[in-house]
């Protein structure tokens, strides 16, 4: 089989320089190969960075411990120097600073704080490790185990769970709202409309992904969700219900582009084929071009997934910040994006709290990595399936 | 729009003349010397060992697929461009062998020129499609310029029809017009060797016999080869004529003997339209 | 089923026609039946799920009016000059004298100054994607999977990862080697350069794309054309590839800054701040910006009903300011494809 020239013209990326570079233009080429690299390099300081400030307490290592038997300070010569440093929380430059006489006060002020930490068995839990975040925990005052997120309080309680219920239902909710109306429109657009209709309902419903999430957060805050509450009349008037549907909205742009592509890049001689052999439009596209465009349509809803998972001020602003456990929809319903966002500002850098909206993040970042690599797996195996390629 | 009409078109007859006796002018300018070439391990090109003719013009004939175009883009070393390719034996253009390591192919391509089947102007005026090539060798006066690219021009037999437009995109040009843009873009920067890759065979039958008289006028100043699947463009306007089939070198000689008296069968069998 | 076309269909044959009718017609002695080109049922389910997509189609387009013309409606009585050019002196809560203006020029600036970060590398990166790399091999797939994913990440983790890595780690080691023994952090804080920065990461994936498919339209005969002329494949590239790319090029430039101009969570850490007595004059300072002014004007307003005419006017601004953008993109977009075509 001799190579035609319509092998060679399938894309620039095979052909090479050609020519000796001259040092001018390999030092060019160097450069821009460097450059190039930024994205993966990007990606990668991103997960280091937010993974650096999360690692701690991923790693079990902190402690929110309240009942600290306190060490009195007469004995302050038995604690080794290192062993001090970690009692009385100093970095090795404000150890150095202080006189002993201040190191001696330190410790009687934790003397007194331990006299006055509270005395229920609760104080002695360390809510940062894994098993407390994660599992439910019976809390005194409270008649059953619960999941509780509460960082500010007494006795800091970081379980995550609340979170993860809170973003799954709002996802859930965008999801089942705005997944069957962007494919549905992009199966109108992309099979059943004509050209010149095609031309401006694109780019108006591209418009949608012009609106800046702030405003959708702010017009499910005011319009949306006065709206649900005259229907209704229910007192929870921000829920996940309402965060849902302005969140559907984001996400509506986002599959509807994909899908749309997928949809138009699947060769018209597939359609011209059906049609001539006497099937409807609409036929057409769901027999022939829709199953040919699965790959891309599965990318385009997974992309949607990630995009409600990741969403930030539509939650922060309608979603109503309370974290309860409730598979209810109409609850008030507190997201993991919209806890980082509204209590970061106020942690202490490098404490408890901090850490661990850090880890939170972490967790974000590892869920859309992993739902845009799944996205990414999935078309280029059903291509290769498509065509008759070995996956 | 053009202004020659159908029936103005002389169709020249297909025996053409010898070429003329000339020894100054029938000297070997460009030599190969058993060249083949691998598209990995598959083998276009089978041990080809030709000579071209100065200021002659020698067509490269055969059916799709035997290498016609592979081999003259080999002259100018456009093969590298593409991964994978091996060749085999020698190039030598003047007694210089275009593959030795010190050759600059910049320069190659400088001196050896090409027109592509598909028309390829830039999307710039007509002027600076021009004057590109130009300024990439260093010309950088304005009157040079105007010189060299109203030269190129009428060299091109296109000065007439665009002299009042050279600032407007050459994209704006007919089929044939463009063609011809891209054949001044070449003989520009005065290359010795034009090679010419089916230059008309996206053009209509009256752009066609446009470029064919130009390529019979080129050929007082720069030596052509022309790859060409028309027989009958090649009995037209060519000297000499190289039959090619599935990468080997059937047959090379005067056009006068190929199409009146071929050596071999199967040239005959080919230009008597049995097979191809 | 074999046809053969030689003769004529059996009388009562009709695609589409009952059994019950067909018998009636035969019954009836009909010599000749009508052809039908259509059966019903076939037309009324067409009908039905174009209808259905349709409505879909529909609706997302009424939402997308109720939303802006509610916007409008609201916002419209608010707007005037005053309102774009007076500052928030003492109370932007005051409906007389608030005004945006410091808002739109924090938002202004710290765009400008992300796209003078992200163009440069977005179009050398996707000049090596489509001139450089070779098309199997790891690294290209790397690259891609990286622009992919970097166009996936949560726009709080983008803040988060302002927040570590700028302020953090590069402000304060700043810090560190340039202004040793200063007890205030200067670069280790919140500034507009660090949210232009981290807003260059997160649009990087858009001018990537956008250039992409420029440069992926221009036909390769053009690059074949330049070198056959003796050109090197660089002087190609930067002599003719990339100028006929420039539209894809401002497309993704003007997506780019639709997209950071509408973003919140970003800049929530990294250099927003609530009130600033005047505006940001050094790469260090904090700025006010028009997304985070709605957001708080729309949760911690103290009189909801007060504010309503200011947050509404507000909310008009911005979504003027990113709409008039994307329609722009779009012009040059659809003026692009067409030259390109002309190309071909």
């Amino acid at each position: 089989m001799t190579p035609t020239h319509a092998n060679r013209t399938l894309g620039w990326t095979g052909i090479k320089r050609g020519h000796k570079a001259r040092t001018l233009e390999w030092l060019a080429e160097k450069f821009i190969f460097v450059v190039s690299l930024s994205a993966i390099v990007m990606v990668f300081l991103i997960f280091l960075f937010v993974a650096r400030e999360a690692l701690p307490v991923a790693l079990g290592r902190m402690s929110s411990v309240k009942a600290v038997k306190a060490i009195p300070p007469e004995e302050i010569g038995r604690l080794s120097q290192a062993e001090l440093m970690e009692y009385l929380d100093l970095t090795p430059a404000q150890f150095k600073a202080m006189p002993q006489e201040a190191l001696k006060d330190l410790m009687a002020v934790k003397v007194e704080a331990a006299a006055e930490a509270p005395k229920d068995k609760d104080a002695a839990l360390n809510t940062t490790t894994w098993s407390a975040m994660l599992k439910p925990y019976q809390w005194s005052g409270y008649d059953k185990p619960e999941y509780i997120w509460q960082p500010v309080s007494q006795i800091q309680k970081y379980n995550l769970v609340p979170l993860f219920i809170g973003s799954l239902k709002a996802t859930l909710v965008a999801l089942l709202f705005g997944v069957p109306l962007a494919l549905g429109a992009a199966i109108y657009v992309s099979q059943l409309a004509s050209p010149k209709t095609k031309e401006w309902l694109k780019p108006a419903i591209e418009l949608l992904a012009g609106i800046p999430s702030v405003v959708l957060g702010f017009f499910g805050l005011i319009v949306l969700a006065s709206f649900f509450q005259s229907i209704t009349g229910s007192d929870s008037r921000l829920n996940a219900f309402v965060a849902g549907i302005a969140l559907g909205l984001a996400v509506i742009p986002v599959v509807f582009s994909i899908a749309e592509d997928a949809l138009t890049s699947v060769p018209r001689a597939y359609t011209q084929g059906a049609l001539a052999l006497g099937a409807s439009k609409w036929n057409a596209a769901w027999k022939i071009v829709l199953p040919a465009a699965i790959p891309g349509v599965f990318a385009a809803v997974v992309l949607g997934f990630g995009r409600a998972i990741g969403e930030t001020m539509v939650v922060l602003m309608a979603s109503g910040n309370a974290s309860i456990v409730s598979w209810n929809l109409f609850d008030s319903t507190r997201t993991m994006t919209a806890t980082i966002a509204a209590e970061l500002a106020e942690t202490v850098f490098g404490g408890h709290h901090y850490r661990i909206l850090f880890l939170i993040g972490a967790l974000l970042f590892l869920v859309t990595f992993l739902s845009n690599l799944l996205a990414d797996v999935v078309i280029h195996r059903l291509k290769n399936r498509l065509e008759g390629k070995p996956a | 729009m053009s202004d020659t009409s159908f029936a103005q078109i002389k169709f020249k007859t297909v025996v053409p003349a010898p070429p003329p006796d000339d020894s100054t002018r029938n000297t070997a300018l460009l030599e190969t010397e058993k060249l083949s070439l691998f598209y990995g391990h598959v083998r276009a090109l089978k041990e080809i060992s030709l000579n071209i003719r100065e200021r002659m013009i020698t067509a490269f004939i055969g059916p799709s697929g035997c290498g016609k175009s592979t081999l003259i883009r080999c002259f100018n070393r456009m093969n590298d461009l593409i991964d994978g390719v091996r060749i085999e034996g020698k190039v030598r253009i003047g007694s210089q062998d275009i593959h030795a390591r010190d050759v600059d192919v910049i320069e190659l391509r400088r001196r050896v020129g090409m027109v592509f089947q598909k028309s390829n102007p830039f999307p710039k005026s007509i002027y600076e499609n021009i004057a590109y090539a130009l300024r990439l060798q260093g010309v950088k006066a304005k009157s040079e310029l105007d010189e060299i690219v109203e030269r190129s021009l009428r060299g091109a037999a296109l000065w007439a029809e665009v002299k009042d437009r050279l600032h407007e995109s050459a994209l704006a040009l007919s089929g044939g017009q463009q063609q011809r843009v891209c054949i001044a873009r070449a003989i520009a920067i005065e290359p010795e060797i034009i090679l010419m890759d089916e230059p008309a065979s996206a053009l209509d039958p009256v752009a066609t016999a446009k470029v064919e008289d130009l390529i019979l006028e080129l050929k007082e100043e720069f030596t052509i080869v022309i790859v060409t699947h028309n027989m009958q463009q090649a009995a037209r306007i060519s000297d000499y004529t190289a039959f090619f089939y599935l990468g080997e070198l059937v047959e090379y000689d005067t056009t006068n003997r190929i199409f009146t008296n071929p050596a071999k069968k199967q040239t005959e069998d080919y230009v008597t339209g049995r097979f191809g | 089923m074999t046809n053969n076309l030689a003769t004529p269909p059996k009388p009562g044959y009709e695609p589409g026609l009952t059994r019950r009718r067909r018998w009636k017609l035969l019954l009836a002695k009909q010599e000749t039946v009508p052809w039908r080109f259509e059966s019903t049922s076939a037309r009324l389910d067409s009908k039905f799920f174009t209808g259905l997509t349709g409505f879909a189609t529909v609706l997302i387009l009424a939402i997308l009016a109720v939303i802006l013309g509610n916007i409008l409606v609201n916002g419209w009585p608010g707007i005037s000059w005053r309102f774009l050019t007076a500052g928030t002196e003492k109370d932007m809560f005051d409906v007389d004298k608030a005004g945006i203006l410091p808002m739109i020029f924090g938002t202004a600036a710290r765009v400008i100054l992300m796209t003078i970060f992200v163009i440069p590398i977005g179009v050398i990166t996707a000049v090596y994607l489509t001139e450089y790399a070779h098309a199997t091999s790891i690294f290209t797939r790397v690259i891609r999977g990286a622009v992919n994913n970097l166009a996936g990440v949560p726009s709080i983790v983008f803040g988060l990862f302002g927040l570590g890595f700028f302020i953090n780690f590069i402000g304060r080691n700043m810090d560190k080697f340039l202004r040793p023994g200063a007890a205030e952090p200067l670069w280790g804080q919140p500034a507009i350069l660090w949210a232009s920065l981290t807003l260059a990461v997160m649009t990087l994936p858009v001018v990537i794309v956008a250039t992409e498919e420029a440069l992926r339209a221009i036909p390769l005969g053009l690059r074949e054309a330049s070198l056959a002329l003796g050109a090197t494949k660089l002087e190609t590239i930067v002599k003719i590839v990339v100028p006929q790319a420039m539209p894809g090029i401002l497309t993704g430039g003007i997506l780019a800054v639709s997209r950071a101009a509408g973003e919140v969570a970003p800049i929530l850490f990294t250099g927003a701040a609530y009130f600033m007595a005047s505006l940001p004059k050094s790469l260090t300072d904090q700025f006010m910006d028009l997304g985070y002014h709605i957001f708080i004007l729309s949760t911690q307003s103290p009189n909801v009903e007060k504010t309503r005419p200011i947050l509404f006017a507000t909310v008009l601004a911005l979504i003027l300011l990113t709409l008039t953008l994307n329609i722009v993109a779009i012009f040059v977009r659809a003026r692009m494809r067409r030259r390109m075509r002309a190309l071909h």
